[in-house]
Parts: C-alpha cells; structure tokens; sequence
C-alpha cells in the first residue's frame, strides 16, 4: 500500500495557487521528511493528502486506487496546533473515542495519564492536548500519518518518547509517515529521505 | 532591585470528585524565579510542568478555580490583582502559548495598533510585519485567514509594539521560518539590551542559548535549576540537575534517547524530591524532604546530590 500525490495543484475558492505540479510517493513504512519556508503550503497539502481538503488538479491515490468515502480515513493528520484540532466542548475521552476503540497500551506508552480523559481541553497543557491528538490519529486503521509540526510544542524527553512510540508502530504496521517540521535536526533524525517544497513546486508565480 | 521577583508561588486546582470530597493538584509548588531588567530569562522544561500557569499568574489570568499562594513582585511593590489589570498589556504584556488567544473578530493589523501607546500606531504595526515577514494584506485579515506561523508572528508583534518594561513570551517562534526566529530573538536581545526584562519559554532550547542570559529548567511545577547558557554543551557535564541533564541528551542533535516515565501526579506528589521516581542517582535521603534551592557553582539546583 502505497500513498501517491499525482500532479496535485491546489487553491482556497478562487485565490492563486499555493502549488501546483506536486509528486509525492510514500512507501509503506517510509518515513519521509518535508520541508520549506513557512506559509509555502505544506499544511495545505497536508490536508490535501489527509482528505480534509479536494485536490482542485491531479489526484491522491492510496493502494493504487482512490480513496472510499464514509469510512475511516487511512491518512491522519496531525497539526501543530493541538487547540484548534479538538472540540472544545467535548472531554477528552469523546475525542480519543473519534481514532476508534481506546487502545490502553498506546495510551500508556504517550503517557496519557486516565484522570485526563474526564477533562476539558482547555484543563490540559499543550503538551498533554497534544499526546490525545496522536492517540486519536494512531487508530488500528492508520497506514500513514501526516505529522506537520506534531511535536514541536512538546519538551524534548516527551518529544522522544512519542517519536519512539511512532518509528516503533512504523516499523511493526508498515505505516508510512509524513514528517514536516522547520526543526532541521529532527527531521535528519528521523527521515529516510527529505524533500523540499519550495523546489518540487511547480507554480513558479 | 529585580524587576519581577515570584518568590514560592505554588497553585493547586481544586477537583470534586463524587459527593463533598475534594481533591487538590499541585500544579506549581514553591516557584521562585526572578528576571532582571536588561535580561533574558528562557524557561525550558517538561510539557505540564507549569509554565503557562506560572505566565498566567504573573498577568492575573489563572482560570477561577485555580488556588495560588506565594507573592509576585513587580518593581519591589507586591503585584495585587489591582495592578495586575492596571499594568497587563501595558508595562507587563504576555505573548500566549495558544493562538485561540487573538480576536476572532477583529483584523489583525487593528489588533497590533492597539497595543501601540505613543505615536503613530498605523505606521509601528507596519513596521513591526514587515520585520517579521508579513506582507501587506495580512492586517486586513481575520484570524481565521492566517496559516499558524502567521498567528504566531501576530501575536509577537502584539507585543513587541507595546514598550512594555516585561515581556513574557509563551512559546512565540514554533511554526516559523527559521530566518524569522532568527529575527524574533534579535528582537528580544534588542529589547532587553534597552532594559526590558525578557522572560522567553520554550521548547527550543537551542535557539534559547543563542540569545538569553541564563536558563531555568522546570521539572513538575518548580525550578530544578537555573544555570547561565555557557553551561550547556556536550554531554550535559556541566549541568547539576539530573533532570537537565536528561533533557539536554534527549534532544534530537544529541541522543534522543528519552528517560522512562512522566511527571509525577499533581494530586499525589512525591513527599521528598518530585523527580526522584525517575531519577538515577536516587537515594533513600532523597525521598524524606523536599531538596531546597541552593546556589551551586554560578547557578542554582533543587537537588541535595549536586555537585
Ligand atoms: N484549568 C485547569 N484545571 C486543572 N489542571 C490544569 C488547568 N490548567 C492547567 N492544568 C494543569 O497544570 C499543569 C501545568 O500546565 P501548564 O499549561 O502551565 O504547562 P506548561 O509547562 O505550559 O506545558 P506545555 O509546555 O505543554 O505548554 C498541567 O499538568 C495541566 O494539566
Ligand atoms: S535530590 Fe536525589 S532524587 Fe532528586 S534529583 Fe537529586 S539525586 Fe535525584
Ligand atoms: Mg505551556
């Protein structure tokens, strides 16, 4: 199974291009690393290949065939901002149960603490929000995850933590991975191999 | 005199959990920092371990439900909450953590001039986005328009407009451009080499070396060390905290290899040293009492095995 970007351009409505021309194929169990200027379109395309938003040209395909509607989404994202990625008039334990079934080991290994999942999001640190969004992303359906900025708000001990817990579901479900990080160091540690936005992108406006 | 000086700030949330009984969580537990003008403070250290709150107490923001005890000294006179609402976004402005914190309502170029207090605010708001990288149809736009580097960059600006004597910057630069970090700490180097007190928390602890004075390290709601920049290279030699010294290897240019285990929980923290479930070099001393802060070689530790 296999994520491929073909040729994909996309715009907000009626605004100019934020890319054009895109190629992205990820291998199951690859871990691929994205980078380029801020506001280059990298989480746009994120949501591009997440099915949050249509590609407006070419097309994203998954397995070699384009993706099923009203099922579980086998791309997740993601964001950076843990605050803007849950409703915050749900508990927590509402928004786990959006990835699926509650799987304990997972929560464990994020150190997701149980006393969390009856609180509101706006009760918890950024840090501790931000385990549930990659609890809730790691559902048993998940063959590749898009991680833009995932773990840039979180200390470097909790940062490693979850990495290992990632690069170790990586490597036992063949799932691939999107890194995108402005974090240089990171990303070389983390990726098989890294491209670039800004160069791959065919607009040239 | 320090400029702000929070000396054993501790604040517990209260949680009723079935009937009349109350559950009381730790969240910071005597905290004492102090910035001096002129000078950059970053604030490093495990996510949850109260950062935030220490920035909301300082401006007076803590959610209702939160107890505090302890003082805040501002100028040498106490911080009531009188002054708190009298010098907030004036003398002592806050960058927040999270970008929920901007007016979903208003543009974001009026929201920066409003923060201007002399002169031509039309004309600083400019100035200020075009240093950092935003172009000119931005200030007409609504929060919900911007991507999240731009939030960020607008609620720095916010700040960075205000002449204010303290900044608190909560995690201001992730999602930025490298080259507009860059521009974010010169900015702050530049505003305290002026006499403003900066006080920078982050998880970038890389860049915090480039620009501050000396660094506090937070483990579960209190400083386990504060040491000068210099201090941190290598394997972490130089550090005295165990907890530090984790931190610093876990970093993804040095090992990345993280310690086992979390922060203990704020309803059932430890009686003697809070990091001591974790820590290496425990001994059974170090369960009985809470390590006090010392000064240790030019820095403090809150550990009694230092050296
Ligand atoms: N309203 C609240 N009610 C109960 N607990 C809270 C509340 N707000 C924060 N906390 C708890 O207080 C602790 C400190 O939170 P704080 O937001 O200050 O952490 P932080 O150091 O800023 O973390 P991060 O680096 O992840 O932003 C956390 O354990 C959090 O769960
Ligand atoms: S006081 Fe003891 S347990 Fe605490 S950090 Fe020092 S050595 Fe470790
Ligand atoms: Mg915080």
């Amino acid at each position: 199974m296999q994520l491929e970007a073909k040729d994909v351009g996309f715009r907000y409505e009626n605004g100019p291009w934020l890319f054009r021309g895109i190629n992205v194929t990820i291998e199951p169990g690859e871990i691929v690393g994205l980078t380029g200027p801020s506001g280059c379109g990298k989480t746009s395309f994120c949501k591009v290949l997440a099915g949050y938003e249509k590609p407006v040209e070419g097309s994203i395909a998954i397995h070699g065939s384009s993706l099923l509607k009203n099922v579980y989404h086998p791309v997740q994202l993601v964001f950076q901002h843990p605050e803007k990625a849950v409703n915050p008039r749900w508990k927590m334990l509402k928004t786990l149960r959006e990835g699926g079934p509650l799987d304990q080991e997972l929560l464990e290994s994020l150190g997701i603490e149980r006393k969390w999942l009856t609180r509101w999001p706006n009760e918890l640190s950024g840090g501790e929000l931000q385990r549930f969004c990659v609890a809730r992303a790691l559902g048993s359906g998940t063959h590749f995850l898009i991680a833009d900025e995932m773990t840039t708000m979180l200390d470097a001990i909790t940062q490693a933590q979850i990495w290992h817990v990632v690069l170790e579901m990586a490597k036992k479900r063949g799932m691939g991975i999107l890194v995108v990080s402005h974090e240089a160091k990171l990303v070389q540690r983390l990726c098989h191999r890294i491209i670039d936005f800004h160069h791959m992108n065919g607009r040239r406006s | 005199m320090s400029i702000l000086e929070v000396e054993d700030l501790s604040i517990s949330f209260k949680q009723y959990t079935g009937g009349l009984k109350q559950k009381h969580h730790h969240v910071i537990t005597d905290l004492t920092v102090t910035l001096e003008a002129g000078e950059i403070l970053a604030v490093v250290g495990a996510s949850g371990s109260g950062k935030s709150l220490l920035a909301h107490a300082i401006l007076g923001i803590l959610p209702s439900n939160a107890g505090m005890s302890g003082t805040i000294k501002y100028a040498g006179d106490e911080l009531t909450a009188a002054r708190q609402r009298a010098v907030r976004g004036k003398e002592i402005v806050l960058v927040p953590q999270s970008v929920n914190y901007l007016d979903p309502l208003m543009r974001v170029g009026a929201q920066v001039r409003t923060s201007v207090k002399q002169g031509d605010a039309i004309r600083a708001q400019r100035k200020v986005f075009q240093r950092y990288h935003l172009k000119s149809d931005v200030e007409n736009m609504y929060p919900f328009q911007l991507s999240g580097g731009m939030a960020r960059r607008t609620l720095l600006s916010t700040a960075m407009v205000s002449e204010a004597n303290v900044i608190i910057a909560d995690e201001p630069t992730p999602g930025m451009d490298p080259a507009v970090i860059v521009e974010a700490l010169h900015h702050f180097r530049e505003l305290a080499d002026n006499g403003c007190a900066v006080m920078l928390i982050t998880h970038d602890i890389e860049s915090a070396l480039k620009i501050a004075d000396k660094i506090a390290v937070f483990y579960a709601g209190t400083t386990v060390e504060v040491a000068p920049v210099d201090d941190f290279f290598g394997n972490g030699e130089a550090l005295r905290h165990p907890y530090s010294k984790a931190l610093w290897r876990a970093l993804p240019q040095n090992d990345f290899i993280p310690i086992r285990g979390s922060q203990p929980d704020p309803s059932a923290l430890p009686s003697g040293c809070l990091f001591a479930p974790r820590c290496e070099k425990a001994t059974l001393e170090c369960g009985q009492a809470r390590p006090e802060m010392r000064n240790l070689r030019n820095g403090m530790v809150r550990c009694i095995h230092a050296t």
